[in-house]
């Protein structure tokens, strides 16, 4: 591990000021993951800005409905939150069968967005890879693809963005406040990621001295059900494979909305609008699933070790919005 | 026939003796030892996987404050013996593996070391590199022997007529994949240098087996080598041979003069250097005649061994013990190929070995409407097929009819895919486990009393995890007729009596029986009232009965598998496992040792597989995130039986080991589970979901 410096911040300004100031310094919350590249050699920080004392751990209820989560409630309390479990059941099993206990005591909201994929060549120095360094090549085309994209990947990456969490806010149309040198501003979570294109080195539309403050969860209607569907290698520890985040809501055997996220399928959290297009306002029957999921992976294009993901996507998805339809009845 | 020891002690379950250090974290692990003012040792490993090391440039490395003494082919001493081709360290230039160490950094503290060894340029001409494992290959070839110092190929009979007469045949390749060990307690030694002796906090399975591969390796007269080793967290025989970390380490403590030297290995490091399971391709051909028994049985198995050194898995070996057969054959050959030296990983031979046939049985009883389980009792043998030896004891068919029992057999529908329970395909499967019972010359034991009724019993043995701490302390007490209490139990040392290593499951045997004989000799020299002082050492006598008769452990694994209809995702709900081991010494920890092996044996039906990219050369997946070992919840339910055994010929004690047994057969119970929820056959490990797609 490469010395480095460590600071303590004591306000969002003076954080933000801190990282703005040179390169190479980075912000450190519950350090779950930027401690892990760190000892890897894959980051190398000059100094770390510790935001994780600054006043932004509390879950509060908006005036207009909703739920503002500050940047540095951890994983774990945000998933036990009353007021999550009640109106956001799909975002508190999400958190729940992210990671571990004891990685989830520590993951904060913020870092869980922002957390990097676990591509193994990102992950190993001594193979090429276009997100670690720019122009050197994508070593996962052509190697070992089993957690990779089918969905939004270019010729220059196929990562997977690796959040449980994000997932779940993608379907629920959260928006996540930032600061930054030039003020405050929101950005639905949905636009928060980035496709690779052929900058894959660049994960999210912030720049390095944004620093996220808070996630702002909308009310969902009253007739909304949600839920989180992870589907992985192991039942517990475990990366998915494909997740499926889904909020519907039914009337009269009719999908009056739905939102429906996926996870382990691409670069970001994949907000599946073709088939919600497909879905709102027809029936809510398996035939109707089946239809929205094809025409949502009629774009999938998997790499020769994940072809499986776009049967699985299609059928999680499928298992899903029957499985909301029938708690709806 | 060995006279066995009436049981007092032995049979009884006393919890650990160091339990109460381990959950308190006062064991005094490797790397925990207390040693005065360590440097850190951080290797340098090779980033392609052949080639010719042709510069090594450690002039950042050393200008970094703190920074001892950098080691590499460049400068570091020749040393005496390299006929271990993978204890050379820093002997040639030459790269044979990636991952191989080409260089070490000691430093003050380990962060140090490790930003050094990452400032050390290497530069490597890179030479065209082949770790492509396949059954095609044309370079194929066969070693003198296997793994155990069994022979390569043996035949009886003639196959081709066997399967020719046979009314059903089976003929497909079943594959197992590369696994590696994952102990808890990664590789780690501390070395000191002291008047020319040199000692050795090492994480090992056999003290004795480091001192006399380091002292070989340095040229050391083996009195010279002191190896402390008093707790072990896990090996499953990656610390039964050695490795080269410790040759690094006494060669970094002696680039230190007066300073002792820590080196611990990362999990990312040990996928390269620690050893790990070949991955095996294997043929079966089963042939039968209408009623199920068996004409032929013919095993045909690749593996690979690195160019370097070679290892040659026994993975066609149990077939020579499993089924009568009038016609049958086996063989093993080798690809030798750019990849690190495989080795023993927990039941090396018998775990990858049985994977295969125990599947292909499964399949050859549903081809001709035998009950699997009444399959392999039609098909039990008079005499071991393969030596035509008769078994000293041979229990397997009362464990398959005891499992079935209790996994209530009784009422299953044999056909697949006819039951769904919440949106799961359940299905049930079988398969039955061996080990043979392996003893070890050469182990030494030491008894003391202090005339007050406290017996200080002395071996160099290895407490691995298993319980041996506990279990030979029981031996002992029965041995001389004392209480457990009354037994002060030494291991761990090479100060201590000569003791072979835990490997092959034969800890209890070699050892035991050395115990045994110095308990008995104590006995008859001292009577039942000796003096402070009077003391015996006695070394395990030769066993005859292997001579005569075929020894070996048995069981039967039952399985119940659930496969999601929407996602194909694989469960294991509930594994029941029923064991014929001989004598049982501590049933709490043979039983942990069996669920352990058993749930290991899940792990790798279900997740395990260490991922090669051929391009590179090396095993991606290589940290705990990427490797998948099942977790808690993949385990919820796992049950270890064992039948009453009675064995007068295996070993004083009459046991038969337990460590290994129990990973032996429970993938094929797996897949044999799998295929009948689902109507799939998987015939290549591991069981994962994609499989089951539809």
């Amino acid at each position: 591990m490469i010395p480095f410096e460590y600071r303590r911040a004591v306000d969002v300004d003076g954080a933000v000021a801190a990282v703005a100031e040179r390169p190479a310094v980075v912000f450190l919350a519950g350090g779950t993951n930027l401690v892990d590249r760190m000892k890897l050699g894959v980051a190398e920080p000059e100094a770390l800005v510790d935001i994780s004392r600054l006043p932004l751990d509390q879950v509060e209820e908006l005036p207009g409905g909703g739920l503002r989560v500050g940047a540095t409630v951890r994983n774990s309390d945000l998933a036990a939150h009353p007021a999550v479990r009640r109106d956001y059941p799909v975002l508190s099993r999400a958190l729940l069968s992210g990671a571990s206990g004891q990685l989830r005591t520590l993951a904060t909201t913020g870092g869980n967005l922002l957390q990097r994929t676990r591509c193994a060549y990102f992950q190993d120095l001594g193979t090429p890879c276009n997100k670690r360094v720019p122009g050197t090549g994508c070593s996962a085309i052509g190697g070992h693809t089993r957690g990779h994209a089918v969905l939004g990947a270019s010729e220059h990456c196929v990562a997977v963005h690796p959040s449980d969490m994000a997932v779940a806010m993608a379907a629920l149309d959260a928006e996540v406040r930032v600061s930054g040198p030039g003020g405050s501003r929101t950005i639905p979570v949905v636009d928060l990621h980035r496709l690779p294109g052929d900058e894959p080195d660049r994960d999210t539309v912030l720049a390095p001295a944004d620093l996220i403050t808070a996630v702002d969860l909308p009310p969902l209607p009253r007739d909304a059900r949600s839920l989180y569907r992870k589907v992985r290698d192991r039942a517990s520890y475990a990366f998915a494979l494909v997740s499926v985040a889904a909020v519907l809501e039914v009337a009269d055997g009719a999908v009056r909305d739905v939102r429906i996220a996926l996870g382990g399928v691409a670069h970001k959290p994949w907000r599946a609008r073709k088939a919600e297009d497909v879905l709102r306002g027809g029936p809510a029957t398996v035939d109707a699933f089946r239809e929205a999921a094809a025409a949502e992976l009629a774009d999938a294009h998997p790499l020769p070790g994940n072809a499986f993901k776009v049967a699985l996507a299609r059928n999680t998805i499928v298992a899903a919005l029957r499985d909301l339809t029938e708690e709806t009845r | 026939m060995t006279d066995l020891l009436r049981p007092r002690v032995l049979g009884t379950g006393p919890r650990r003796v160091d339990g109460p250090a381990k959950v308190t974290g006062t064991a005094p692990y490797a790397n925990d030892q207390p040693v005065d003012s360590p440097a850190h040792a951080w290797l340098v490993q090779a980033d392609v996987a052949r080639g010719v090391v042709t510069s090594i440039d450690v002039e950042r490395a050393t200008a970094l404050d703190g920074v001892l003494a950098v080691l590499s082919p460049d400068n570091a001493p020749r040393l005496a013996d390299t006929d271990d081709g993978e204890l050379a360290a820093f002997q040639s230039h030459d790269v044979d593996f990636r991952g191989q160490a080409v260089a070490v950094v000691v430093a003050r503290t380990p962060e140090v070391a490790r930003h050094a060894a990452s400032l050390v340029r290497v530069e490597v001409d890179q030479r065209p590199h082949d770790v492509h494992l396949s059954a095609d290959r044309d370079d194929l070839y066969a070693p003198d022997e296997v793994n155990g110092g069994f022979e390569t190929d043996t035949a009886q009979g003639d196959v081709a007529a066997g399967l020719a007469e046979a009314v059903h045949v089976v003929d497909h390749t079943y594959t197992t994949a590369w696994y590696n060990n994952n102990p808890l307690e990664p590789h780690a030694t501390t070395a000191l240098w002291s008047d020319g002796e040199l000692s050795l906090y090492e994480s090992t399975q056999g003290v004795y087996t480091t001192r006399e591969a380091v002292a070989k390796t340095l040229g050391l007269p083996p009195e010279r080598v002191h190896v402390v080793c008093p707790h072990v967290g896990g090996g499953f025989g990656a610390k039964g041979t050695p490795h080269v970390h410790t040759v690094i380490a006494a060669l970094a403590a002696r680039a230190v003069p007066g300073t002792p030297v820590k080196l611990a290995l990362t999990r990312q490091q040990m996928f390269a250097l620690v050893g790990y399971r070949t991955p095996t391709i294997t043929r079966v051909r089963l042939g039968c005649a209408g009623d199920g028994r068996l004409t032929a049985v013919a095993v045909d198995t690749v593996g690979q061994t690195s160019r370097f050194k070679e290892f040659a898995e026994q993975t066609a070996v149990p077939s020579r013990t499993m089924y009568a057969a009038p016609h049958r054959a086996d063989t093993h050959r080798l690809a030798a190929l750019d990849v690190p030296v495989p080795s023993w990983m927990r039941a090396p031979g018998e775990c990858p070995g049985m994977f295969g046939p125990e599947v292909a049985v499964d399949e050859l009883a549903a081809a001709c409407g035998v009950d699997p389980v009444e399959f392999r009792v039609r098909n039990e043998p008079e005499v071991e097929p393969g030596s035509g030896k008769p078994f000293s004891s041979r229990n397997l068919v009362a464990c398959l009819r005891e499992g079935a029992r209790r996994f209530g057999w009784a009422d299953r529908d044999p056909a697949p895919r006819a039951r769904q329970e919440a949106g799961w395909l359940v299905g049930t499967g079988v398969a039955a486990s061996t080990y043979p019972v392996n003893h070890s010359p050469g182990s030494v034991a030491a008894i003391r009393t202090d005339g007050a009724g406290r017996y200080r019993v002395a071996i160099g043995a290895a407490d691995l995890g298993t319980g041996t701490w506990t279990s030979l302390a029981q031996v002992a007490a029965d041995a001389l007729g004392v209480d457990l209490a009354d037994v002060d139990l030494r291991i761990g040392d090479t100060a201590l009596p000569k003791a072979t290593v835990a490997g092959g499951s034969s800890g209890i045997t070699s050892w035991g029986s050395a115990v045994v004989a110095a308990a008995r000799e104590f006995r008859e020299k001292f009577g039942a009232h000796p003096a402070e002082g009077d003391e015996v050492r006695a070394s395990a006598p030769e066993p005859s009965a292997p001579d005569h008769y075929a020894l070996h452990a048995f069981g039967a694994q039952f399985a119940e598998v659930r496969v999601h209809v929407d996602t194909g995702e694989v469960r294991v709900p509930r594994l029941l496992g029923v064991f014929a081991v001989g004598r049982v010494v501590n049933p709490r920890l043979a039983r942990s040792q069996l669920v352990g092996g058993m749930t290991m044996g899940l792990s790798m039906a279900l997740h395990e597989a260490s991922l090669l990219d051929e391009r590179f050369g090396h095993v991606v997946n290589h940290d705990f995130a990427e490797y998948h070992i099942a977790t808690n919840r993949d385990v919820p339910d796992v049950e270890a039986h064992w039948v009453e055994e009675h064995d007068p010929h295996t070993n004083p004690m009459g046991t038969k080991g337990v460590g290994e047994i129990g990973i032996v057969g429970t993938a094929a119970a797996v897949v044999n589970a799998a295929h009948h929820a689902t109507g799939v056959r998987v015939r290549d490990l591991p069981v994962t979901l994609d499989h089951f797609l539809r």
